[in-house]
């Protein structure tokens, strides 16, 4: 069984659960932008969670199906369509040979991921199948696809179907405003006490440059750092430290402009200040956020961080149990 | 040196910053650190990165508590004390055309976003280190070798210190606006950190020149790259030999014949002679390059 790419769309590419364990030579996590939406396709399909799938981002791809085959869509709110005709989001349908798959515009959310069962099969490097990008690793060809790329699928499951449907109660909505949780630290006392306060009072808006890398948040009062004498080795600018990993998560804002949050590609350092971390259980959150959509950061303790993560990794074991039976 | 500063990164990480300057002591106890915390095997870490003067640790606190975390590293601080003062590592030399062509194009494609836009790079950055002439600056860069104190930004990429004394240590600003492009294998300065571009990319490091020999490869064509598609590890020292344009040709060749080797020899470093006699100390740990 195989798929043909007909268009690319914007930044299309193939994409698992991740690949830890080399961050500390410069070759980041990857993966999924949004774990949960990765688990839910997979699911619907009757894969492992962690399958390999179809990552795409805003402007979705058209692609035709060699064979007939079971798929699901999740993540993004665009409805996906077979030779014109409209199909479910999250609950599984069929295929058959030369079926076209194409996506209405996006109402809301920024990445679709698309299942296949049986998975997408490219080489696993490193122990996943993900594209990691700035290092043309992994991934179909280690590339985002391309028109006329051709990828093979997997053998799927037994327990693959059409129409296994995933509950409202675990459907998530994306809304163009939100709140991130973060955890102030690492060198956030760096900040002057107006910034600390500006930062936090401002909504900000995501700019175009929102990427797997990181996402770029703007329209806020610009931040600044205080004034003192640089540490050897940390460069010129106030809001420059001696090069340091970056966590994942974590929020730099370079010469006090523009917060990015570094996302699941990652780079693994660098010498701009980091101000906190956005908590684990909102990262699904950043990666479904277009262009143009607010935010507001929202300071929590490590306790409320816990409680957050043990409310997703709940979420996740019901989807667990309900897709899985 | 007073004690390491601690900070959550959210849920799943902690940030360690040895301290707030570079120094080679800093990285010491950061290596020493993140050595023995590998050797722990300790359930839940997935990532343990050191970095310059500071270190980072990824976990899953479903399986270490960030407090049993934090604990687990407040406890091996204690234990490693004061920095290593021996390091076993590997040695290796890196051919460099230094005032290459491309870097020089390149330069010149960015003039507006630079310091000093009437000179090239290298000559700005000779200058403001106090050498007389690009070659004399070219001759303590590639004199002394340099640890690897840090890889990453991007896949394979290290971020170099040198072993000198501080006074002699080669600083400069880095752009005024990062550059959108930067060439493959340029050798770059920012701070007082070098680092070899592993892949073409932005960059904001003063472009001093360019190696022929690939230091990332995901297809790992070339006999170094048998075990890893990456070079370099934390650790590592670097000694730069300044090459010749035909000499650099003749590497580029080999490259594309897939003939080219880089060859590392053990070493152990030690702190504590380095302390006693530095450009000795230099001079000695070089020689281990010219002793086969």
């Amino acid at each position: 069984m195989t798929i043909e790419v007909i268009k690319p769309g914007l930044a299309t590419t193939v994409q698992d659960a991740g690949r830890p364990g080399y961050y500390n030579i410069g070759i980041p996590l990857s993966g999924a932008l949004d774990q949960y939406a990765l688990r839910v396709a997979n699911l619907l399909v009757g894969n492992e969670e962690s399958a390999a799938v179809l990552e795409a981002t805003l402007l979705a791809p058209e692609l035709v199906f060699r064979a007939p085959a079971i798929v699901a869509i999740a993540g993004a709110e665009a409805t996906p369509k077979i030779n014109g005709g409209p199909r479910p989001r999250n609950e599984s349908f069929s295929v058959k040979a030369d079926d076209h798959l194409t996506f209405d515009f996006i109402k809301s959310g920024a990445r679709s991921y698309i299942a296949v069962a049986g998975g997408v099969d490219v080489p696993v490097v490193l122990g996943s199948r993900s594209l990691y990008g700035l290092g043309a690793l992994g991934g179909f060809a280690g590339r985002k696809l391309a028109a006329g790329d051709v990828l093979r699928v997997g053998k799927p499951q037994p327990g693959a179907r059409a129409g296994r449907a995933l509950p409202g109660d675990l459907t998530p909505t994306y809304p163009r405003s939100l709140e991130l949780r973060m955890v102030t630290g690492l060198y956030f006392h760096r900040l002057t006490e107006e910034a600390a306060n500006a930062f936090f009072e401002d909504t900000w808006t995501v700019a175009p440059e929102a990427d797997r890398i990181g996402y770029r948040y703007r329209k806020g009062r610009p931040l600044s750092f205080r004034e003192r004498k640089q540490p050897f080795g940390a460069g010129s600018d106030p809001s420059n430290i001696v090069d340091a990993g970056y966590p994942y998560g974590s929020i730099q804002v370079p010469g006090g402009l523009e917060p990015i949050v570094l996302h699941r590609d990652a780079v693994s350092g660098g010498g701009y200040a980091m101000i906190g971390t956005v908590i684990s259980a909102d990262m699904d959150r950043v990666a479904q956020m277009q262009p143009n959509n607010l935010a507001r950061f929202v300071e929590v303790d490590m306790a409320t961080a816990l409680k957050a993560r043990a409310e997703y990794k709940a979420r996740e074991a019901g989807l667990r149990s309900t897709l899985s039976a | 040196m007073s004690g390491i500063r601690y900070s959550f990164g959210a849920d799943e990480h902690i940030f360690a910053e040895i301290n707030e300057e570079m120094s080679l002591e800093a990285f010491f106890k950061g290596m020493a650190i993140c050595k023995e915390l590998e050797k722990r095997r300790t359930p839940g870490v997935s990532e343990i990165c050191p970095s310059n003067a500071s270190y980072l640790v990824r976990f899953d606190p479903d399986l270490i508590h960030p407090d049993k975390m934090l604990g687990t590293l407040q406890e091996i601080e204690a234990q490693v004390g004061e920095a290593e003062i021996e390091l076993p590592t590997r040695i290796v030399e890196m051919p460099v055309l230094y005032n290459d062509p491309w870097t020089r194009e390149t330069g010149a494609r960015f003039r507006e976003r630079h310091q000093d836009p009437n000179s090239t790079d290298i000559e700005y950055a000779a200058r403001i280190n106090g050498y007389k002439s690009v070659d004399d600056f070219i001759a303590a860069h590639s004199g002394a070798p340099w640890f690897v104190t840090m890889v990453g930004f991007v896949a394979g990429l290290p971020w170099l210190y040198q072993i000198v004394e501080r006074s002699k240590q080669i600083e400069v600003p880095k752009y005024l606006r990062p550059r959108t492009d930067t060439p493959k294998l340029t050798i770059g300065h920012g701070g007082c950190f070098m680092a070899i571009y592993s892949v073409r990319g932005a960059g904001g490091y003063q472009m001093l020149g360019i190696t022929p020999a690939p230091i990332y490869d995901p297809q790992q064509r070339l006999p170094y790259f048998k075990d890893f598609l990456a070079v370099f590890r934390p650790g590592d020292i670097v000694k730069f030999r300044s090459v010749s344009r035909e000499e650099y040709d003749r590497d580029v060749e080999a490259v594309a014949a897939g003939t080219f080797n880089l060859t590392f020899r053990p070493v152990t470093f030690s702190l504590k002679s380095f302390h006693a006699d530095p450009s000795g100390y230099s001079r000695h740990l070089a020689e281990v390059l010219n002793d086969h």
